[in-house]
């Protein structure tokens, strides 16, 4: 398949999630970085702030439905909307609907709009049809999947398919990869001994796949992950997300 | 049994300090997952017997009334009396009424949870009669001063071998033993003259089963039905939501049911009691009760829960939840652990008196994803937090933070103002460093991992400067 021309496949709305657009940036940019490789016209909302979830996990339904009427309202327009996250796209694709139960108008929106949200691997592997990745990273890498890209989206082949065509990368498998990280939001912070606990054994399975660096979709379980391995001494391995894993170098504009 | 789950957080914290239990719980852990996995390849379609299981389910709940109604007629056609009971007082008042009918010292009990729910062994005990757990893990538990079970199927779980090796070395006042086949040859001799000698056994019961008026009971061990065709009496205590209409409902249920439980295709024995014994019949009870008990499930019909009433009380949900393995089922504080039994406990005792247990959850969704019956058990936590927000039950302070994170999410101006400011706080906390390692707002957080430091600007910030350099 040769590559399409540049922005032909028509415009993205990228919901960059509120922790990339405050911690690391450069998801963001490597995501943009992506969808143009693969494309399209990716267009970033500057009005966008927090999908909702917080609230919604912490039973503050109001705010959940106040957020994600905003969100609705701001991205509805696009024919695709893309987060970098397995988690905030699966707010968005499986709970938006849900919030909007006894509300038939916002329903039918939040339902067009799950339908055409994905998260960035899905997005580049099942809609693109992507064949090339413009990163070149060398190494050992070992995926882990966190819960909601795998668990709500069924996100599991497409990063591996996506790493596979990279030739310097060599896959590992990694032991219970489908198990939760511990994040879970604010579970972290409340129940932080369960939480770390969780934690130190996806670290140990980490570091017993031999992988030099551990590659995830979602930067709160990223946070997590290599938060407690360097908490616990680990200074070597490396904690990336899959999109500048994929993306490679970033232009400094 | 009395409520603890008001003390989850120190009852956690002492497991986890636990080093013999946290060496028992790794070494399950697992293990039931991986047998699960394996046994569903012999059905040929898991996701068409999860669906009907369902269905059978869900349909069953919405003429609930319907249902027991005709478990009463055709069980009371066939010879057993079928009793109400309201809560688990009640339920100990009419087990023990049945008892001194019946003239019994001894009962022999096979594995309930109802039992357990109600506290019926303290109730006999108090009443002068002699309960005998006869499933092993629960003898175990018994004779080790009536621990509590930690899971629901497996109650034994959280103990070595070598632990119980120690306890029946004490107790039964013999050599200790190694090998597990004869720790249970022990156990099995000091159980034998109860079985021959109890005038009741009491067990649980896996399903009702409507159209003909019997209790189907699930074991691997035996015990079950020893307990239920060698006295002279038997009560079947359970729960009002376990009645299915048919038996080929039942034919359904037991497809997934030990395979979703243990890995196995089906238990090692499955009993389907029908009224007494009759004449002409080689063995069975004089008499045979049912106590059916509501304790909170009726409550549940109509409204937001009622999905959890589908439940068949595999246990799968425990087996694949990552907080039930690392923190073991007696953090948990009443009688069912795990993600089911955060979202039971608060519905059946008290929002107020298990309100760490929908919290506790990490909401990954492993327990919705193999639930036979498809109970979405992240959604029902959600829903009792929700819940717990609405009674004033969360702290002002997550509750104002909640609000004014949205309010000020709202507003974009502001947001960007907000994003500006914290990411100056958090990098004059990093102090020049690339990590944070003590965190005043999230000490949660630090207690047990490093926090990155941020990107010197945030990315709408840095996005703006760069599309105005572009001049878009």
């Amino acid at each position: 398949m040769s590559k399409p021309p540049h922005g032909s496949c028509g415009e993205v709305g990228l919901f960059v999630t509120c922790l990339v657009d405050l911690m690391r940036p450069s998801i963001a940019f490597a995501a943009l970085k992506l969808i143009e490789a693969a494309g399209y016209t990716p267009v970033v909302p500057d009005t966008q702030t927090c999908c909702g979830q917080p609230g919604h996990n912490a039973g503050d339904a109001r705010s959940a439905r106040a957020l994600a009427q905003r969100l609705i309202a701001e991205f509805e327009r696009f024919p695709c909307i893309v987060a970098p996250s397995g988690s905030c796209a699966g707010m968005i694709r499986t709970h938006y609907p849900h919030l909007f139960d006894d509300d038939d108008a916002w329903r039918i929106r939040a339902e067009a709009l799950a339908a055409k949200t994905f998260e960035l691997t899905q997005f580049l592997a099942d809609v693109a049809g992507v064949t090339e990745v413009p990163g070149d990273f060398a190494g050992t890498v070992a995926y882990h999947d966190s819960c909601a890209g795998l668990r709500e989206l069924g996100v599991k082949r497409q990063p591996r398919a996506l790493l596979d065509r990279m030739p310097g990368v060599e896959q590992r498998p990694l032991s219970e990869c489908e198990e939760c990280c511990g994040f879970g939001g604010l579970f972290s912070v409340k129940y932080p001994d369960i939480s770390g606990a969780i934690a130190q054994r996806k670290c140990d399975n980490i570091r017993a796949s031999g992988a030099g660096t551990v590659a995830l979709g979602d930067l709160g379980c990223m946070m997590n992950i290599e938060g407690r391995l360097r908490r616990i001494g680990d200074e070597g391995t490396q904690v990336i997300h899959i999109a500048e894993l994929l993306a490679g170098r970033l232009d400094p504009d | 049994m009395e409520i603890r789950s008001m003390h989850f957080v120190s009852r956690v914290r002492q497991r986890l300090d636990d080093t013999e239990l946290q060496r028992n719980l790794q070494r399950t852990r697992g293990r039931n997952a991986a047998a699960r996995l394996a046994s569903l390849s012999s059905l040929d379609d898991f996701d068409a017997v999860r669906a009907r299981a369902t269905d059978i389910r869900a349909s069953v709940l919405r003429d609930l009334d319907v249902w027991l109604e005709r478990f009463e007629a055709e069980a009371t056609r066939r010879g057993a009396t079928v009793l109400w009971a309201r809560d688990g007082d009640e339920a100990c008042r009419l087990v023990i009424d049945i008892a001194r009918r019946h003239d019994v010292k001894t009962v022999v009990k096979a594995k309930s949870m109802v039992s357990e729910e109600a506290g019926l062994n303290a109730a006999l005990e108090a009443a002068g009669i002699r309960p005998v757990e006869t499933d092993l893990g629960e003898y175990i538990l018994q004779i080790n001063d009536n621990e509590p079970p930690s899971h629901i199927i497996m109650p034994v779980i959280h103990k070595s071998k070598e632990q119980v090796s120690e306890l029946f070395a004490r107790v039964h006042g013999t050599a200790a033993k190694t090998d597990i086949v004869e720790l249970t040859r022990e156990a099995r001799e000091k159980l034998r003259p109860e079985f021959l000698g109890a005038e009741m056994g009491i067990s649980g019961g896996n399903f009702l089963i409507a159209e003909t008026g019997s209790v189907a009971i699930v074991t691997n061990e035996g015990n079950g039905r020893m307990c239920t065709t060698m006295p002279r009496v038997h009560v079947a205590l359970t729960g009002i939501e376990k009645v299915i209409p048919t038996l080929d409902d039942l034919a359904t249920l037991l497809r997934i049911l030990p395979r979703s439980a243990t890995g196995q295709a089906i238990s090692n024995y499955v009993s389907l009691l029908t009224g007494p014994k009759h004449e002409g019949d080689a063995d069975g009870p004089e008499h045979m009760y049912f106590v059916l008990v509501d304790g909170g499930r009726a409550d549940l019909i109509g409204g937001d829960f009622e999905a959890m009433l589908r439940c068949i009380r595999c246990g799968a949900c425990m087996n694949h939840c990552p907080v039930y393995q690392t923190i073991g089922g007696h953090s948990y504080g009443w009688v069912y652990p795990g993600p089911m039994g955060s979202v039971l406990t608060p519905l059946y005792q008290g929002l107020e008196k298990a309100k760490d247990l929908p919290q506790a959850a990490t909401l990954c969704n492993q327990c919705g994803v193999v639930c036979p019956v498809s109970i979405p058990l992240p959604d029902l936590m959600r829903k009792l937090r929700q819940k717990q927000v609405e009674a004033g039950l969360r702290p002002w302070s997550e509750r104002l933070s909640m609000r004014l994170w949205a309010w000020v999410a709202q507003r974009p101006a502001l947001y960007a103002r907000g994003v500006r400011l914290a990411v100056r706080y958090l990098r004059w906390l990093a102090d020049g460093r690339d990590r944070i390692q003590a965190m005043g707002v999230a000490p949660g957080w630090t207690a047990e991992r490093d926090f990155p430091a941020p990107a010197v600007q945030s990315f709408r910030d840095q996005y703006a400067a760069r599309q105005r350099r572009a001049g878009r």
